[in-house]
């Protein structure tokens, strides 16, 4: 308190309501009336005796005016006069103050984003009690977490060095709560894992150890507080009431308190449920198959990650040797919970560190270059600072004043940096790529990414702030006031234009990669998939979620793709485990083998194809075409001799050419025989690089699968059908989720990568034309500024206005022409490995060329802009008569 | 009052200081204290007093606090620091030396020259 008693003193001190002023006139007022007491005790009236008081007293104005001034100012009053006068000169350059702010807004501001990515991810721990002691255990060389749940039984009875061990698994299943069933993803924890986490529930209760009973027992579920929040509208009466998980009726117990969003940075569930509630006694008594994605646990305390680790090793090997068939060599090791173990963590630990390598050295640039703009403006101020060196203010006094300036500057970027990531990152928290996937990287900045931008901005302000120290220490003010600012003009390159080449060269890289990559995009999307996407409505949904099974599944298929075909607007309707690049996570490759192949071994692989399973009208839908052969007919059935249709690829892979294929068999996994009856033409299927991936399409009715995705040819915007298709299925089965999209869209989601990286690359880009641009500000105002007088003697003996531009300004240009050429080559080359991001980015472009040099070059004139400004408006008469 | 003698540049704060010297005083009673030990001799406009007054705080020769006067007044009475004592000692022997020099310079008749 008595601190920002003193603080308050302190700011009304600095905004004119100064107390000491209003002591000092409570004061000289109490002085008048001691008088006028004094003057009535002889006799006068009062009011009288105050008037003759104050004549007494004198001029009252004055003397308190010279009492303030023999007071003296304290420390934080010459400071806020050091703000007002770099304020006020600060204002008197709008151009310079305005591109100092922007470049350090932008530097900063990258140095925030990437900074909260690294404190969402790597410095933040998971929002549990003792977060630090909680580990989770891999397995094997292959960094892997997953383990079998008999197995994880046995490391948690058997080992001496946690607190306890909880196990989890993320899935996708359908939910009903009555309306709109929908598919959502929950973790199945370990019926201890809240007790092991510390956790307390936010309403309810959590369920325990003690509810499970084996398989299929203590149906409970624990919302998380989002889910409770967005679906439940925190409801409290929420709790204990009935839904159902894939058809079977759980128990809503509680509510997760809202900090807790999973143990698993990259997917936050809906809800929790018990593994024992979900899964049957045969997946939990299975040893081998590895499945729950991970184990976590608190460490005793003072137990160390290698005792821990040696204790679970002992039980590894006896694992090992009890159970050999199931088990391999465990070599188990502990991790950071939160991550996955080094299988997430080490590559976003390396991208994270790149990334702040980067953002450094763009705020490091940015440094320099407003350090050199900063001694341009002290070398204009030298005649300035000269007398009042000589007047006798002090080089420490002027140089605090140099500091400030900069310190305001750095400042003000830094706010306005930090105001813009953090509109960022607010947006980039809420952005959700893959509606399918909940992803929570909370990316809301915190203190610490307050914090540290605002420690950014303070040094960078002392840095740029010491480039003119030098200046105005060395400068001798008799030598200034005699002969003008006029420097020694070197012709050899120094190392700040060095410096200065390099950052526009990356630039120019930067700049070349973005509009390459953009252009690559671009023409992805309007590439040959192989099938057309136009106009088609993709709806997905898992019939096994909706609790069908075995003989139930065709039938119910079967009825779904009438329903939808007598929805106006329908052109034609197929179904298919997955539509060809929709990200719908389901397709895995086959091993195949060659007819003639009877020891089917991973050596005698022929090739190992995508597996689709289609109805027959999936061709026509897809507009897929059918190169040779047949289509499949509804009479490929199970009764039928199983057929399939090959792509391309998959013919020349395993026979050698399409003609040869034809009509020719091949064995599955299981020794079953199937026959060609078509060749399709190849296309993209699991992502734009597809170029040489075999794919064998197989009669829905031959290869059951509950995986349903309906695609809809429409005959207009198939946005349209989507509420139809909607209430279609929801007549079928009211408790069955599904998620509908367009086609184009979920491309548009295979693409995220390239267009991750074009944004990249373009946000880089952008901040490196920022860079150079102040880089060559800098430069050319110097450049100008020291060549004043030799400008104006030209001016004087009558050059042209280009030949005074090209005499201030020909050296800064001629440095940004080489150095964008140097960088549009680099680029060129770069862009080879942008290939692999970006499908299609060719740099052999005119359009990118002709961009580049336009990008570049405007930059060059944005620059340059007012130091030609300064030196064409140069009055040689003025000039002459100053110096 | 024609009688009164102008006060001379920077005699003020060693005015100030002795008055204060006899006990903390608040800013009229030091105009008093000057008055009386002075015997009224010596012309000062009040408000004068308050530049040297602050002048002598910053210069931590004084220090001042805030306090009830004899009239019930509030006010804020001034007391010498340990430099304020110190200080007064040395300008109190300058004044001596200045005043004695300056009377034996004025007091030389002709013939002593």
């Amino acid at each position: 308190m008595k601190f920002l008693d003193s603080l308050r003193f302190r700011i009304s001190i600095l905004f004119g309501r100064s107390r000491m002023e209003a002591e000092m006139e409570e004061e000289l007022r109490l002085h008048v009336q001691h008088r006028a007491d004094d003057l009535e005790r002889i006799g006068l009236p009062r009011a009288e005796a105050e008037r003759q008081a104050r004549i007494e007293f004198g001029g009252h104005v004055r003397y308190k005016e010279e009492s303030r001034e023999a007071a003296g100012g304290t420390l934080l009053e010459s400071v806020f006069r050091d703000v007002r006068h770099a304020l006020r000169l600060l204002r008197k350059s709008p151009g310079f103050t305005a591109v100092a702010v922007m470049t350090l807004a932008a530097a900063i501001g990258a140095n925030a984003v990437v900074f909260s990515a690294l404190n969402a991810t790597l410095l933040r721990p998971l929002n549990v009690p003792e977060p630090q002691s909680l580990y989770g255990l891999q397995f094997g060389e292959g960094v892997k977490g997953a383990q079998s749940y008999p197995n994880y039984l046995d490391f948690r009875d058997r080992n001496r060095c946690f607190e306890g061990l909880a196990a989890y698994h993320m899935t996708r299943v359908g939910l009903d709560t009555g309306k709109n069933p929908t598919r959502v993803w929950l973790y199945e924890v370990t019926g201890n894992y809240f007790d092991i986490l510390k956790i307390q529930p936010r309403i309810g209760r959590f369920f325990h150890a003690a509810d499970e009973q084996g398989a299929h027992s203590a149906p409970y579920i624990v919302l998380s507080y989002g889910y409770w929040h967005s679906h439940f509208q925190d409801d409290p009466g929420a709790v204990g009431r009935m839904v159902e998980i894939n058809k079977r009726p759980f128990t809503i117990v509680g509510v997760a308190p809202p900090q807790f969003q999973g143990t698993f940075l990259l997917l936050s569930p809906d809800f929790f449920v018990p593994i024992v509630s979900l899964e049957d006694a045969d997946t939990l008594n299975t040893r081998a198959g590895r499945w729950i994605f991970e184990t976590i646990g608190h460490l005793k305390p003072g137990v160390t990650t290698a005792q821990a680790a040696a204790d679970l090793n002992s039980i590894g090997d006896y694992l090992q040797t009890t159970y050999p068939k199931e088990n391999g060599k465990m070599n188990v090791s502990l991790s950071r919970a939160g991550l996955y173990g080094e299988t997430f963590e080490r590559p976003l630990r390396a991208f994270v560190a790149a990334l702040m390598l980067l953002a450094g050295l763009i705020l490091l640039a940015a440094c320099a270059n407003l350090g050199s703009l900063f001694a341009v403006r002290a070398a204009d101020r030298s005649r300035e600072i000269a007398v009042r060196l000589a007047l006798g203010s002090s080089r420490v006094r002027i140089l605090r004043q140099l500091f400030t300036e900069a310190l305001l500057l750095s400042l003000a970027g830094g706010a306005v940096g930090i105001f813009g990531s953090a509109m960022l990152l607010r947006r980039l928290s809420a952005w959700n790529p893959f509606p399918q996937f909940p992803t929570n990287v909370p990316l809301n900045p915190d203190a610490n990414v307050y914090a540290v931008a605002a420690l950014l901005a303070f040094i960078s302000g002392i840095l740029f702030g010491a480039v003119p120290v030098r200046q105005v220490m060395r400068s001798d003010p008799y030598d200034i006031i005699k002969s003008g600012s006029l420097a020694k003009l070197g012709r050899r390159i120094t190392l700040r234009e060095i410096l200065l080449a390099v950052q526009i060269a990356i630039c120019a890289v930067l700049v070349t990669s973005s509009l390459v990559a953009v252009r690559g995009l671009l023409r992805s999307l309007h590439s040959d998939f192989g099938f057309e996407p136009e106009n088609v409505l993709l709806a997905d949904t898992d019939l096994d979620m909706a609790g069908y099974e075995g003989e139930a599944v065709p039938a119910m298929q079967k009825r779904m793709l009438e329903a939808m075909r007598t929805i106006p607007g329908v052109a034609s309707v197929a179904l298919t485990n997955c539509a060809p690049l929709s990200s719908c996570g389901r397709l895995s490759m086959t091993s195949v083998y060659t007819d003639e192949t009877s020891d089917l071994r991973p050596s005698t692989v022929a090739a190992s194809p995508l597996q689709f399973q289609i109805s027959p009208e999936f061709f026509a839908v897809a507009e897929m075409p059918v190169l040779a052969g047949r289509i499949f007919t509804p009479h490929d059935d199970k009764n039928a001799p199983l057929v399939a249709v090959i792509n391309q690829v998959f013919a020349r892979e395993v026979f050698g050419s399409s003609a040869k294929a034809l009509g020719r068999y091949f064995k599955v996994s299981n020794g079953t025989r199937l026959q060609i009856v078509g060749i399709a033409k190849d296309g993209k299927y699991k992502s734009l690089a597809d170029d040489s991936q075999s794919v064998m399409f197989l009669p829905i009715l031959q290869a059951p699968t509950s995986a349903s995705s309906l695609m809809l040819r429409s005959k207009s915007d198939p946005q349209r059908l989507a509420a139809a298709v909607r209430s279609r299925l929801q007549d079928l089965d009211v408790g069955m989720p599904v998620f509908i999209q367009t086609w184009p869209d979920a491309l548009n989601r295979v693409l995220f990568g390239s267009r991750l990286a074009t944004v990249a690359l373009g946000v880089l880009g952008a901040l490196g034309a920022i860079l150079s641009m102040t880089g060559i500000f800098g430069m050319a105002a110097y450049s100008v500024s020291k060549r004043l007088r030799e400008l104006g003697i030209r001016v004087a003996l009558g050059a042209r206005r280009n030949e005074v531009l090209q005499a201030a300004l020909g050296r800064a240009i001629k440095l940004l022409a080489f150095a964008s050429t140097a960088g549009l080559l680099l680029g060129i080359l770069a862009s080879r490995l942008l290939a692999a991001m970006v499908y299609q980015a060719t740099p052999r472009d005119p359009l990118v060329l002709a961009g580049v040099v336009l990008a570049m070059a405007s930059i060059g004139v944005l620059a340059t802009w007012i130091p030609a400004q300064r030196a064409l408006s140069i009055d040689p008469a003025r000039l002459l008569r100053e110096e | 009052m024609s009688e009164q003698a102008q006060l001379l540049p920077g005699t003020l704060d060693l005015l100030i200081l002795r008055a204060v010297s006899l006990g903390p005083l608040h800013g009229y009673g030091i105009l008093l204290r000057i008055g009386q030990i002075s015997g009224d001799a010596l012309l000062i406009e009040q408000g004068a007093l308050y530049p040297g007054l602050f002048r002598l705080v910053r210069q931590g020769l004084l220090k001042a606090s805030w306090g009830t006067s004899d009239n019930n007044r509030r006010a804020k009475f001034y007391e010498l620091t340990a430099a304020g004592r110190k200080r007064l000692r040395q300008e109190t022997d300058n004044w001596n030396r200045l005043v004695s020099a300056i009377a034996a310079a004025l007091g030389t008749q002709p013939e002593e020259v």
